[in-house]
């Protein structure tokens, strides 16, 4: 055809068109912080938070109400490590800080390196649990056969529903090494 | 709006180039419709012969053919080729077709882009297929290539899967940037946007959801592929990342997907019903206001996908209530094609006959649907038969039958040549009692706890899975008796009338003759 269709076509609105798909593609990647930050607001997703040891509060335990708290550890295949609390569980009041601890063991004969993501059930609870101190805030390293005592202080914020009377938080120790 | 463009007259009606490179270098929207047909149709049968495959193992409990590993490639490569080689460049290639000639427009808005979105489609599927040969096996995590199958546990040739898809929807990008750019700008005077016939409103609606969903669909195999090796971590726990989320992603782009392979099927049949109804079309606005509707709320109920991968009950209550509202619009169109018929001087030509197939068939694909949206049920349905006999009556029941309607009630125009009647309705009769002993079998087998995916099964099961395999033979066999009437019907035939059928209405049938010239409307026609 000696006259292409296409010369009718304003390039602006045209651009417009080209733009959407562009911006779409951008917007999937964009979805990844959303999807953080969403979960993080709703304290779904079983994501626990984090609080400064000197933003705590004293007067703010409530001794009228005791939660169970019970301690899971895992280990994703891969690391060749033994993981698990060194106490089940404990009975703790809101807004009291509390210490556990929980011990791994390498039984490999080379260095190897984990990074520990917690899972907080029932998911709910997930945003009133925080932690002053974690070892799954760093990555771990040990050395061939290692065993380490890892501490944990966690505080239960006194404005959890007053319906939750147990949670269970869970450790998945994940292998960082390479290969 | 501008107007169609007036043509210098020594080109006039010239017919196209000869030889293979004719279809090669084409930028004429009728040549590039039919490859974008035939590529298809040859989907169809790839797709369908792994379909064949599938049924043969499941013909009894036990392994009897394949391997579960091949088993599995099967079921991914078959819902793959399906989804992305039959269904949608099927409806892309009778956008090319009908669109300009429609809209009274001379081509494509943008010709050349046309040639390369479809010319990329053959490289795409063919290195999908080629995974097939290669070390460890093709791709077998299913269509939906949820993490972290796809990325940690995947076979290598996973790579050729993820660069595949990035060209299908670089190809689907473009060809609806295509069908934008000419349906608001190459319109004939005259011709209103509430003029239009409905095919083109639902493909303008269809191409507005596939330039919104195709580039996050690119974005989540993007992300798969850097998790795989570029030491990302977007769907890997151990990173940080979540396979939850890729759930949430892919699913963002999989519940508009669903809607981009029905809206135009509701375009077809809100052509053909009127047609041989002899009736104008009941309630044309509300149909456009309800296929935007649809549009709309595809974008807010992706996660009645994942009722079971856990949510806290308000997600489930809002996506429940989200889901059944789209039964709405979807209520308003149904309702308005029965009212299309009601009193109607009905006749039942081929075409008319899979329209119905259509309505009827549809339907009760739409009401398995409602069933599974509802989230405390679908804990029991999700992940077994009863979700494959769902998606099965909307896709193939649905928009396959919609397309070969298509076919049958656009052949004759496009070609000249009159398909052969009789030929016409036993293929209809055919697929339609097969397709029925094929898929509705499979509901009750999901029901029963079946999963899908699967290549063995527990005995009780077995009868139900014979007869559907002895029905999924018959409607592949159907589709064979297809592919020869669409040859005959190309090579000749009783010669087509210029309006085809009694009732027709639309420029392509009052305007142009039978087959029309090779550049159609290089004057714009004149809108009553």
């Amino acid at each position: 055809m000696s006259e292409a269709p296409g010369k009718l076509i304003p390039r602006s609105q045209l651009a417009k068109i080209v733009l959407i798909p562009i911006l779409m593609f951008g917007f999937g990647f964009a979805l990844v912080p959303l999807y953080d930050v969403f979960c993080d607001i709703t304290g779904l997703n079983g994501k626990t938070g984090r609080i400064e040891a000197s933003a705590i509060d004293a007067n703010q335990v409530d001794t009228s109400r005791t939660i169970e708290v019970r301690f899971l550890a895992n280990t994703a295949s891969g690391l060749p490590w033994s993981f698990e609390p060194v106490i089940k569980k404990m009975s703790v009041h809101p807004g009291q800080v509390y210490e556990a601890q929980y011990r791994v063991r390498s039984s490999a004969d080379i260095v190897t390196t984990g990074q520990a993501i917690p899972s907080v059930s029932p998911g709910l609870a997930a945003k009133h649990f925080n932690k002053t101190e974690c070892f799954c805030f760093s990555q771990q390293k040990l050395n061939a056969r290692e065993q380490r005592d890892m501490p944990l202080r966690f505080i239960i914020g006194n404005d959890i529903d007053d319906k939750i009377e147990q949670i269970t938080l869970s450790y998945t120790f994940f292998s960082v090494d390479k290969g | 709006m501008t107007t169609a463009t007036t043509h210098d007259d020594a080109h006039d009606d010239h017919g196209p180039a000869k030889g293979l490179m004719r279809w090669v270098t084409t930028t004429n929207h009728k040549d590039i419709g039919t490859l974008y047909l035939w590529l298809a149709f040859i989907m169809l049968l790839t797709g369908g012969s792994m379909a064949m495959v599938i049924r043969a193992e499941l013909f009894q409990p036990g392994l009897q053919f394949v391997q579960p590993e091949f088993f599995n490639q099967m079921t991914t490569l078959h819902g793959l080729i399906m989804v992305f080689g039959a269904i949608m460049p099927a409806f892309v290639g009778l956008a090319n077709w009908l669109i300009p000639m429609m809209i009274g427009a001379p081509d494509m808005a943008l010709p050349r882009m046309n040639n390369w979105s479809f010319w990329i489609l053959p490289f795409a599927f063919t290195m999908l297929a080629s995974t097939l040969l290669m070390e460890g096996g093709a791709p077998a995590f299913g269509w939906t290539f949820y993490a972290p199958l796809s990325t940690t546990f995947a076979p290598e040739s996973t790579d050729y899967f993820i660069f595949a898809v990035h060209l299908m929807g670089i190809s689907s990008v473009m060809g609806a940037i295509n069908v934008i750019a000419t349906i608001l700008n190459m319109r004939a005077p005259g011709m209103t946007l509430m003029k239009m016939p409905l095919f083109v409103w639902t493909w303008l609606i269809t191409a507005y959801l596939l330039i919104a969903v195709m580039p996050v669909l690119a974005g989540v195999v993007t992300m798969m592929l850097t998790d795989r090796h570029f030491g990302t971590s977007f769907f890997d726990a151990a990173g940080g990342g979540d396979p939850v989320m890729f759930q949430h992603i892919f699913w963002f782009f999989g519940h508009p997907e669903v809607y981009i392979m029905i809206l135009p099927a509701f375009g077809i049949i809100s052509a053909i019903i009127p047609t041989f109804a002899r009736k104008q079309l009941f309630g044309y606005s509300s149909m456009v206001y309800a296929t935007a509707s649809i549009a709309i709320l595809s974008f807010m109920v992706w996660a009645h996908h994942m009722f079971t991968v856990g949510m806290p009950v308000a997600g489930e209550l809002y996506f429940m209530y989200a889901t059944i509202l789209i039964s709405v619009p979807t209520g308003v169109k149904v309702f308005n094609w029965v009212t299309t018929m009601w009193k109607g001087s009905m006749t039942f030509e081929t075409p008319m006959l899979w329209a119905l197939g259509f309505i009827v068939m549809f339907t009760i694909g739409g009401f398995s649907g409602l069933m599974l949206g509802v989230a405390p049920v679908d804990t029991q349905y999700h992940d077994t038969y009863f979700v494959v006999a769902h998606f099965h009556y909307v896709l193939v029941t649905g928009a396959l039958y919609s397309i070969i309607a298509a076919f049958y009630y656009w052949v004759p125009k496009w070609t000249g040549n009159m398909y052969n009647e009789t030929h016409g309705k036993i293929h209809f009769w055919w697929s339609t009692i097969s397709v029925n002993v094929l898929f509705f079998p499979q509901h009750f087998v999901g029901l029963a706890g079946m999963p899908r995916r699967i290549p063995d099964y527990s005995l009780q099961f077995a009868e139900f899975n014979a007869i559907s395999s002895i029905g999924g033979f018959a409607f592949g066999l159907a589709q064979i008796f297809f592919l020869y009437i669409i040859i005959k019907t190309i090579k000749g035939g009783k010669k087509a009338t210029d309006k085809v059928w009694e009732g027709a209405t639309g420029l392509e049938f009052e305007a142009l003759p039978s087959p029309p010239p090779y550049h159609s409307f290089n004057t714009a026609p004149e809108i009553k």
